[in-house]
């Protein structure tokens, strides 16, 4: 595909998708009830993703104070939906709906995975937070998707960032020393090949038993930073050469983000999985405004599903603005790093 | 070539990808770049760090002692490596990278070069200080027989951790006899101040020392978190804050605040002025920067005299150029620090009960002043009436003392811990109940100033008793 050709991609599933959440047919109370208040109808005047700035920022308090009910298409109707939360990384947690999304998207991310490494019918693991996150869901069908099981690892990010914020250090070193625990314990009795985890929980892992030793071929690994310094020793040294490294970008909002392989910078560039959600970098002072290649930026995520439509949300991260590469013909984020990172501390959790 | 410092792992050369630029004071201008370590890496290196100690344990103590005694003197005059391209720094070009980065004049470099080189110098006279007389012996075989008893020591650490500030080059002396000690050393220099941790490894390593002992690991608060988890005995620098976070942490020894003060007895208070320039020195020495030099001045009478005289003594001590050879006040690089220190003694001073003498000895000049991109505080000399004042015991990072009059049978009570207290006098009862007192770390009798050091006297801390504990032994 061309970048030409993905932009007219992602300009027809523009129209699609705000034709099918503005329709009295199909979309949401929320949405109707804003295009009502707006005075003026997305379906009329975007003719394509460069005219997604009419839009005023998506407001996440809008995902906690609204009930979920509003969010649900009038096209779902009829269809039980899966709640997801955020990761409580900061703040309350923010909540959305969803049905199939996360297994569209998994379903993606799959066939960026090598069969080298994350081989059909291998046994995952899951280390990291499972309760109301839609990740737990989505590696599990990632793993079934691909002929295998998945254990699972639960860690409360929410705990972690409280004994973080209450000094407690002591108190999430146990804690994380439990989680570890418990994931040794199933790495070492049972026939696992592929791993999902987070960096803080990997460098844990990685301290207590030889990861490719336990069998493990591929990691993919989401959450946090990654700085190119890290990345380089979680391949070298923590994963000692041997199993893949797999850095992936996401959240609840957006589904998966793959990254373009490494190099020997050890940069990672994240790709939005364009058309279903678009990444910009953006200048924080004007956020019409996209970054130049090559320059720091915050992170707007717009998600473009039937299940859920979301323009224009400013994540809490910056990144640096990448060009388009071959396998993903649009722009990528860098560097990801929490928004301001430079300036203040950010807790940042066992994440 | 701008020289770039790696880090060292275990003694071997690791470049990070995570580079920065090390800086002019107030400038832009390269003056290196420093690889920084990732936490991650810190805490896994720190799960084994047998190999340092292995390798020290292959000399014995008093080849360790040699060791550290040519090391030395190679500090002070050889060109050493910079960097991992081979570059190498003469004595000179250090002074003038620490000085580029630090803004520390010329002259207090100078000084603290030669009180590093005394370290290295008298380390067999520190050992024998820190572990009261015990001759090296003791750390070779497990265990001696030393005036009939026999001795073994066992150590409470496979490394000592160091997290080091950026503002005092003297602070390595502190860990340099760890060596001999056949204690590897972890350090994390301050952001500004590579130089002088990394001279003294590389003089180490000259003088035959096993690089294995060395890791220096540049990082940010995440690394200096993983040394303070995983290190087994751990050294950092801090205020009181950081001191009551671990004060009954048994493996982190914090340097705080010294509260030094300096008491004149009843028998001497009538001939302070012969001993005004031990005062002086005690105040300014090393630019008022040391836990030990006096940040109080406590009399039994004379005091507004004593103020006045002293504030007058120190107004010499002004910004000047860094290579002046007469300049002896360090300024700050980081302005924040200097607003923040001035701002704490306005505050004071906004309080009733209080004088800024120095002030008025200057004419209401301003005591914070900008010099060639550096921040200074011009010495200070405040009168207070009363211990009790928020300036009366408390302590700065530059010359800076209060003057507090008080009967001589209160001062001991009324003092609180004090790291450093000279005391001059010859009174024996009141000396007797100086020598009992258990808030005194380090007590100077007589007429010696509060940062004269003998070298067979712990400074703050005792280093040995730190990595080593004394086990029971018997041997059929």
């Amino acid at each position: 595909m061309t970048a030409d050709e993905a932009r007219s991609q992602l300009d027809k599933r523009l129209a699609e998708i705000l034709d099918w959440h503005f329709s009295e047919a199909t979309g949401c109370p929320f949405w109707l009830d804003w295009k009502s208040k707006s005075g003026w109808d997305p379906r009329q005047e975007i003719k394509s993703f460069d005219d997604i700035h009419r839009f005023d920022h998506f407001q996440d308090e809008w995902l906690r104070d609204e009930k979920n009910e509003r969010f649900v298409p009038k096209g779902m109707q009829g269809r039980p939906f899966n709640v997801f939360e955020t990761g409580g990384t900061t703040g309350l947690p923010k909540q959305r709906v969803g049905w199939d999304d996360y297994k569209h998207d998994y379903e993606m991310f799959s066939a960026t995975l090598s069969e080298e490494h994350f081989p059909m019918g291998a046994n995952w693991i899951m280390v990291g937070p499972t309760g109301p996150r839609r990740l737990r869901l989505a590696v599990e069908h990632l793993a079934q998707f691909r002929g295998g099981s998945c254990y699972h690892i639960d860690l409360d990010p929410r705990w972690v960032k409280k004994l973080i914020v209450r000094k407690q250090i002591d108190e999430v070193e146990r804690y994380q020393r439990h989680v570890i625990d418990q994931a040794v314990e199933i790495m070492k009795h049972r026939d696992i090949g592929c791993m999902f985890t987070t960096p803080k929980l990997l460098e844990g892992i990685g301290e207590r038993i030889s990861i490719p030793g336990a069998g493990i071929r591929g990691v993919f690994c989401g959450g946090t930073t990654m700085t190119p310094q890290a990345v380089r020793f979680w391949v070298e040294e923590v994963l000692e050469g041997n199993t893949r490294l797999v850095p992936t970008y996401g959240n609840t909002l957006m589904g998966l983000a793959a990254s373009r392989p490494l190099d020997e910078t050890y940069s990672v560039t994240y790709y939005a999985p364009q058309p279903r959600a678009v990444l910009r970098v953006v200048d924080p002072k004007d956020t019409a405004v996209t970054m130049p290649y090559g320059e720091f930026g915050r992170v707007e995520l717009t998600t473009l599903t039937k299940e859920f439509f979301m323009p224009r949300f400013l994540e809490r991260d910056e990144a640096i603005r990448r060009e388009p590469i071959e396998d993903y013909p649009w722009d990528g984020v860098g560097d990801v790093r929490p928004f301001g990172a430079m300036e203040k501390k950010v807790v940042e959790g066992v994440y | 070539m701008i020289p770039t410092i790696p880090l060292l792992r275990s003694g071997s050369i690791y470049r990070s990808l995570d580079v920065q630029s090390i800086v002019t004071v107030g400038g832009e201008e390269e003056v290196a770049r420093i690889t920084m370590a990732n936490s991650g890496l810190i805490r896994r290196d720190l799960l084994d760090f047998q190999s340092g100690r292995e390798a020290l344990q292959k000399f014995t103590a008093n080849e360790l002692l040699d060791i550290t005694l040519a090391a030395g003197e190679i500090f002070l005059k050889d060109d050493l490596p910079v960097g991992d391209e081979g570059q190498m720094q003469s004595p000179e070009d250090y002074l003038q990278s620490l000085a580029a980065t630090s803004g520390l004049p010329h002259a207090l470099i100078r000084m603290n070069m030669k009180r590093l080189h005394g370290v290295f110098a008298q380390v067999p006279t520190i050992f024998k200080g820190l572990s009261r007389g015990l001759s090296p012996e003791v750390l070779d075989g497990g265990h001696c027989v030393q005036d009939g008893v026999r001795l073994s020591f066992v150590p409470t650490t496979d490394c000592l951790g160091v997290i080091l500030p950026s503002n005092s080059p003297a602070v390595n002396a502190l860990w340099i006899p760890s060596l001999a000690m056949k204690t590897p050393v972890v350090l994390k220099p301050g952001r500004e101040e590579p130089w002088t941790p990394w001279r003294v490894i590389q003089a180490f390593i000259k003088a035959g020392a096993p690089a294995e002992a060395f890791s220096f690991y540049p990082a940010g608060h995440d690394g200096s978190a993983a040394i303070i988890r995983r290190c087994g005995r751990v050294m950092l620098f801090g205020g009181d804050d950081t001191v009551s976070q671990y004060q009954n942490d048994p493996t982190i020894e914090v340097h705080g605040a010294g509260r030094s003060k300096i008491l004149l007895g009843e028998d001497e208070i009538d001939n302070w002025r012969a001993h005004l320039d031990l005062i002086v020195s005690s105040v300014s020495a090393n630019s008022g920067r040391s836990c030990i030099n006096a940040s109080c001045v406590v009399v039994p009478r004379h005091a507004d005299e004593i103020a006045d005289a002293l504030a007058d003594a120190l107004l010499p001590m002004t910004a000047r150029a860094q290579d002046d050879p007469e300049a002896t006040l360090s300024g700050f690089a980081n302005p924040k620090m200097a607003e923040w220190i001035n701002g704490a003694i306005e505050d004071g001073l906004d309080e009733a009960g209080v004088r800024d003498i120095s002030l008025e000895k200057r004419g209401g000049a301003k005591r914070y002043v900008q010099r060639d991109s550096m921040h200074y505080m011009l010495p200070t000399i405040t009168r207070c009436e009363s211990i009790e004042h928020p300036l009366g015991n408390t302590e700065f990072l530059f010359p800076y003392a209060s003057v507090i009059e008080m009967p001589q049978c209160q001062m001991l009570g009324a003092i609180g811990n004090s790291l450093a207290v000279a005391a001059i006098s010859s009174d024996t009862e009141w000396i007797a109940s100086l020598v009992e007192a258990d808030h005194i770390e380090r007590l100077n009798i007589g007429a010696m100033a509060t940062n004269h050091i003998e070298w067979d006297q712990p400074h703050e801390g005792n280093l040995f008793e730190f990595l080593y504990r004394r086990r029971s032994i018997q041997v059929a």
